[in-house]
């Protein structure tokens, strides 16, 4: 079985490149010229460049003493909260971006959910001096104030996604918009694995940074580069597929994604795709999508916006379909506990989409002399008035 | 068989009027009273939309129609049952355009086989491609007779106009410039040069010119340089005007056709 894409751009049954004609042209030119720019020595270099001195990488791989004893296993954590903006997403900007030069475009459109991917993708177009505008649903706005001041700082245009259930889906629905009205100048950075062939792929490729370090660092500290575990949240799954990425075909690495429940599996209000969702098209991409029985999308929930996404990326699909993943899922609820378990044990305040990662380590029931490397992909400074309120700091 | 997009392009190569509107909407059971009107009123062909909750290649007045549709309970199974007696009451060719999902959920081949039972005549679905539709879907197409629709765009490459021709029998849609659906910025002077592009090509099926086409100017102005035009967004604007729904109807396309 590969767990790689197919050169028609699928994995197993998923993914492709479901565009209307308009975008033909834009996905095709990607198609054709991501992997040679990809694998030329002067984009090499000057990735290689950027990734350590700008964004601070490698980022470590921490054992947590405290985590590990809490759970009678060893647990380490993948710092990528630690990079330059707070998440994994600037592994992936800095590397489109640099695409989207070597394309000739100029101008730069991007949607976000949590705000990382709009808050990386406008620190890359400050650094190469390029025009950037990002699609945030309104909700997201709102509950991620933080990253739209940042955004704006960085001198991105931040425009209001305002229909649908106003959240990650509507806010890519406007960026595609905006992309087939603007077919000649415009390069679209996507955030996940989403999206029409080569998106998926491509995004896990730069990603997949994540877990080559994970080998060499684990290496180092236990003598092997392969944990028992791996563990990452999925929204649309960049940070999962990069993560999981080196590890997909060394079969005896267990991994886990997981998935947002929102306020239970059951409650109408949830975000867990590989459960409540069914084979489909969305953004161009056939996957996993929640949807009524008549094809319509439907609109999920979660606390965290980065995970609040009615699909998945169609090579995550292909993992819980094919069983080479397993798929978990945390509740809002346990997400905040979890958040609150990591910022007291360790001293690390992990943002919520992250969360939701921390949140299944008890059930893992993992063994003492077992390893489980989860990622933790962002930082907690955006989220922190959801904490204040939540926990009732703010009332102290 | 016979197939009614073929026959009216047969009769008819210049000045073909075509008109998209939102099924369920203003109401949810309006679908036969617009498609009787549209024809009264001397309209050449309709475009039936089946509504998306996330139709990417829209811009906002079809959007916000597709949504009250949705509201109002417009489903693929409620569609065909609103069509199903259609065929006693006019000839005028039908097309049904929406999104692949919703037919992927209905199942494509039952799909194809209630538009040939109800008297589809051809079907757009845009973010179906090519290549999966000539591999996976063609030979149902064909089977029940039904013209495949594609979209060609001013960046669409000449190899692939070419290609996109080779499979399509019945017309091809030229979205008149890079957009989304319902901008009225007129017809841009690049607009013309591909229009002439393409009419230089000599393609085997007629084309015919849509988004951006809104009144009579821009009406006339894409006939010149094609088979006929299609309006969309324009007529569902119309279509929420104060008055009657029959009046409504023939307002516009007395505004455009005269």
């Amino acid at each position: 079985m590969s767990y790689h894409v197919n050169e028609k751009g699928f994995y197993g049954k998923f993914g492709g490149a479901y565009v209307p004609e308009m975008l033909y042209p834009n996905v095709e030119e990607l198609r054709q010229n991501y992997l040679r720019i990809i694998q030329e020595p002067d984009f090499q270099e000057e990735l290689q460049h950027l990734l350590k001195d700008y964004v601070g990488r490698p980022t470590p791989l921490y054992f947590a003493p405290r985590l590990s004893e809490k759970y009678n296993t060893k647990v380490y954590l993948k710092r990528e909260d630690l990079n330059h903006t707070g998440a994994h997403k600037i592994n992936n900007t800095i590397g489109q971006v640099l695409l989207a030069k070597r394309l000739g475009k100029t101008r730069i459109i991007a949607e976000t959910g949590a705000g990382q991917h709009g808050v990386a993708t406008a620190t890359v177009c400050a650094l190469m001096g390029l025009e950037c505008i990002v699609y945030m649903g309104e909700v997201d706005i709102e509950r991620q104030a933080p990253n739209v001041a940042r955004m704006k700082m960085l001198g991105a245009r931040v425009v209001p996604a305002t229909s649908g259930s106003k959240t990650l889906k509507d806010a890519t629905n406007e960026a595609i918009r905006d992309w087939i009205n603007n077919p000649e100048d415009t390069y679209y950075i996507i955030g996940s694995v989403v999206g029409p062939h080569p998106y998926p792929d491509m995004v896990a490729r730069f990603q997949a940074v994540i877990s080559e370090e994970m080998r060499v660092q684990l290496l180092e500290k236990e003598g092997t580069e392969l944990p028992t575990y791996v563990v990452a949240c999925v929204g649309g799954g960049s940070n999962a597929a990069g993560a999981f990425y080196h590890f997909l075909d060394e079969l005896e690495v267990q991994l886990i994604a997981v998935e947002a429940a929102g306020k239970g599996i059951d409650s109408g209000e949830s975000a867990a795709t590989s459960i409540l969702g069914r084979d489909g098209i969305i953004h161009g991409s056939r996957t996993l999508l929640m949807q009524t029985v008549d094809g319509q999308v439907t609109e999920p929930y979660s606390i965290s916006a980065g995970l609040d996404y009615p699909g998945v990326g169609p090579l995550h699909a292909h993992l819980f379909e094919s069983k080479r993943a397993r798929f978990m899922s945390a509740t809002d609820d346990e997400a905040l506990q979890a958040v609150l378990e990591l910022t007291r044990l360790e001293g690390i305040i992990p943002a919520l989409e992250t969360a939701h990662a921390l949140a299944v380590l008890e059930r893992l029931q993992a063994k003492p002399d077992e390893t489980v490397i989860i990622n933790l992909s962002g930082r907690g400074d955006k989220d922190l008035s959801t904490y204040l309120k939540h926990f009732h700091f703010d009332e102290q | 068989m016979n197939n009614r997009i073929k026959s009216l392009f047969a009769q008819k190569q210049k000045g073909l009027l075509s008109v998209y509107f939102t099924a369920g909407f203003p109401s949810l059971n309006d679908t036969e009273t617009v498609i009787l009107e549209l024809e009264k009123n001397g309209v050449d062909l309709i475009e039936v939309g089946m509504p998306f909750s996330d139709p990417l290649a829209d811009g906002p007045t079809i959007q916000a129609s597709s949504t009250v549709a949705l509201k109002n309970g417009m489903t693929i199974s409620k569609l065909f049952e609103q069509l199903k007696d259609i065929r006693q009451k006019t000839q005028i060719p039908l097309v049904l355009m929406g999104y692949l999902n919703p037919v992927m959920q209905y199942g494509v081949e039952r799909f194809c086989q209630k538009c040939a039972e109800v008297g589809i005549d051809g079907i757009i679905l845009p973010d179906l491609p090519l290549r999966e539709y000539v591999e996976d879907y063609k030979e149902l197409f064909e089977k029940y007779n039904l013209s495949k629709v594609f979209l060609i765009t001013p960046q669409t490459p000449e190899a692939r106009i070419r290609e996109i021709d080779s499979h399509s029998n019945g017309f091809i849609y030229m979205v008149s410039s890079a957009s989304t659906t319902g901008k009225t910025a007129g017809l841009a002077e690049q607009s013309q040069v591909y229009f002439q592009r393409v009419a230089g090509m000599q393609l085997q099926n007629p084309g015919v010119i849509g988004f951006g086409i809104h009144d009579k100017e821009t009406f006339a102005a894409a006939c010149n340089h094609a088979s006929g035009a299609i309006i969309g967004s324009a007529f569902v604007k119309a279509l929420q005007q104060e008055g009657s729904l029959q009046e409504n109807i023939s307002s516009f396309i007395q505004s455009i056709k005269n």
